[in-house]
């Protein structure tokens, strides 16, 4: 145990190296780092890809899960609500996107994207404005069941292909014609893949990746539009989160009286987060449903995915976007690297779940606030130790 | 004292909660520019009489009026709006956000700011928010804990939070600033600059309603002082004029009914 908590100090360690940094170096690390998150799943370095499943699909998936954390630690780690029913929103998404490009309209992808955000945002203010209204544990229970309620309607109303689910939802339009493998190349321009023969990497001229064209073979031109579009929302959380409005949240957090009597309308707030919260998960379900298999169906947004959505914020470091980020990530990585496994994957996840609790209760990456209030509190520690010895000595 | 305008009228307010009357048809006035002191002892109904000010509570009967107007049914968080600021007996800090942040809390009670002005950064975001940073830091410097601003409001000393909730309530630019005991917990020398920093706050145009046990503070920087006991007003007056009434000296003492009538 103790190995493992120093592991956690010199990862602080290297947290704070890297925030001591002047701007011009940050902004060029994160260039870098953002270059090679774009290039992952052509480079398919070895340890990190998945041989037993397409690596690129797994990388969405990645994505996928980072971005609806994103959105979940508005609600959890910003306004401090806690919702365990935050896969509806996911499914509302996926289910509007669905219907709306095949079902009963044949509109464009992009067309539908922002029509999507707006009705999973106008079902977040639904389910929020009733709800929001009780605190703490009963908004937890109260949400996990909206969260089913979403699934079980989904599940029986025949106009949204109950239990069978909605197939062959089309794919964004991309640009150039789609590539028909294994004989028609597609896209802009095609770009080849490495392959690593033990640590040696050689160029893989076979399967090449079309640019921006969404086919149905291959997931690493969704991967590109959803990471980009994780870019952008990662944007826009930073510049709210520096504003009144997060402010206002995490006042509401603290302390839901005090921040009303300080001219906070903290339920208005509450609101905005939830109805925030939603649309980005609701946007996160969108890219899900329209991605190459183009299939889902009610049981694609089990209650369990809302348990680790939850887990992802928790485990990431609740209230830190990156934290978020990385939880979203791990929680979608990991069972797919346990694959080989087979029977046993889940116990290793739920393994190396319970280890990142025990060594890190704080999160992967917690908030400057959360690690500023553990330095004061061992240094409390450490005084009252001191004090203790030295009555001994005397 | 020239006869200034009443700010804050409180008409006849009663409170019950079932059978408890917390507060019985009390009447008093606060002056626009003058320092109230509100005493009694422990269970009196002051704090009370601060929750029905700020809408925590609503009144069985009676009235509270700002500037004249009434508060009945006024929303808690539109109180800032109003001009009402108060801070809390046991302190309330938002306390894992840094000390600058709890007091732009404050500042933004008035800020106008849209969420698409702040997300795009549009000019008025960045006035507001400029404006209400150096606000922000006029204010710590006032109660003397700028080189703590970008501390945790947690980590911070008793005194220190003490200094932070007036500072808070004081970012929202208040016309009455209620303080329920500031001085709490402070030894001989913190409530000495407390005293000296309420009647710089009063010297920036501020009124001030003070609840406070310690009478020392409260006789050496009140104009006025109203006393209460079980819910009721047994005496108002000046700091002189209270330290020799004998109701008020039988409600500290706890002289039986019949001596003190």
């Amino acid at each position: 145990m103790a190995g493992l908590s120093s592991i956690g100090r010199r990862w602080d360690g290297v947290v704070e190296r890297y925030n001591a940094q002047p701007r011009i170096v940050k902004i060029l690390a994160v260039t870098v780092f953002v270059v090679f998150v774009y290039a992952l799943p052509l480079l398919r370095p070895p340890i990190l890809t998945t041989n037993a499943t397409d690596f690129g699909g797994v990388m969405f998936r990645v994505i996928a899960f980072a971005l609806v954390a994103l959105g979940l630690n508005i609600v959890i780690g910003y306004a401090g609500l806690l919702d365990l029913g935050y896969v509806g929103f996911y499914a509302v998404g996926a289910y509007t996107t669905a219907v709306l490009t095949i079902e009963h309209g044949s509109w464009p992808f992009f067309l539908v994207l922002p029509v999507s955000i707006g009705i999973t945002m106008l079902t977040g203010v639904l389910l929020g404005a009733p709800t929001l209204r009780v605190r703490g544990d009963y908004l937890a229970i109260v949400t996990l069941g909206f969260g089913e309620i979403i699934r079980i309607t989904l599940k029986n109303v025949e106009w949204l292909g109950a239990s069978a689910g909605i197939k062959n939802i089309p794919h964004p339009t991309g640009i150039g014609p789609a590539p028909e493998p294994p004989f028609e190349a597609g896209g802009l321009f095609e770009v080849p893949r490495l392959v690593w023969d033990g640590f040696v990497p050689s160029l893989d001229n076979d399967h090449k990746t079309a640019f921006l064209a969404f086919g149905s073979s291959d997931a690493i031109p969704y991967y590109w539009l959803i990471l980009t579009t994780l870019i952008l929302v990662l944007i826009g959380d930073r510049l709210i989160k520096d504003s009144r409005v997060g402010r206002a949240w995490e006042a509401t957090r603290e302390d839901e009286d005090a921040a009303e009597l300080m001219g906070v309308p903290t339920f208005k707030y509450k609101l905005m987060a939830f109805a925030l919260g939603a649309a980005i998960g609701g946007l996160s379900g969108s890219f899900y449903a329209s991605r190459g298999s183009g299939y889902i169906s009610p049981d694609s947004f089990p209650l369990l995915l809302s348990m680790l959505f939850v887990a992802a914020v928790i485990v990431g470091g609740s209230g830190n976007r990156w934290g978020a980020i990385a939880g979203g990530a791990l929680v979608a990585y990991l069972p797919e690297r346990f694959r080989e496994f087979a029977d046993y994957r889940m116990l290793f996840f739920g393994l190396a779940l319970t280890l990142l609790a025990v060594w890190r209760p704080e999160g992967l990456l917690p908030p400057r606030r959360t690690r500023r209030a553990k330095e004061a509190e061992a240094e409390i520690e450490a005084l009252e130790d001191g004090e203790l010895e030295g009555a001994h000595d005397a | 004292m020239p006869e200034a305008k009443a700010l804050l009228e409180v008409d006849n307010a009663t409170l019950r909660f079932g059978g408890l009357t917390a507060l019985d048809q009390v009447s008093f006035d606060i002056k626009e520019g003058e320092i109230l002191g509100l005493i009694g002892p422990n269970g009196a109904g002051k704090t009370t009489c601060f929750n029905a000010m700020t809408c925590v509570y609503q009144l069985t009967s009676g009235e509270i009026r700002l500037d004249g107007k009434s508060l009945a049914g006024i929303k808690r968080h539109k109180i800032t709006k109003l001009g009402l600021a108060r801070t809390f007996q046991n302190i309330r800090l938002f306390k894992a956000m840094t000390v600058l942040e709890n007091v732009m809390v404050g500042a933004d009670a008035h800020s106008k700011v849209r969420f698409v002005e702040a997300l795009f950064r549009m000019p008025r975001h960045r006035h507001t928010e400029q404006a209400s940073l150096a606000r922000a830091k006029e204010l710590l410097e006032l109660v003397g804990i700028t080189a703590r601003h970008d501390e945790l409001a947690t980590n911070l000393s008793y005194g220190d939070q003490r200094r932070l909730e007036i500072a808070r309530a004081m970012a929202t630019n208040p016309k009455l600033l209620c303080l329920d005991e500031p001085a709490a917990g402070f030894n001989p020398a913190e409530k000495q600059r407390l005293m000296e920093l309420i009647r710089k706050l009063r010297d920036q145009g501020v009124t001030v309603l003070l609840i406070e046990h310690d009478m020392r503070l409260v006789m050496g920087v009140t104009d006025r002082i109203v006393v209460l006991e079980f819910g009721r007003k047994i005496a108002e007056g000046t700091p002189a004029e209270i330290r020799d009434n004998p109701a008020v000296i039988a409600a500290y003492l706890g002289v039986d009914e019949e001596d003190a009538s």
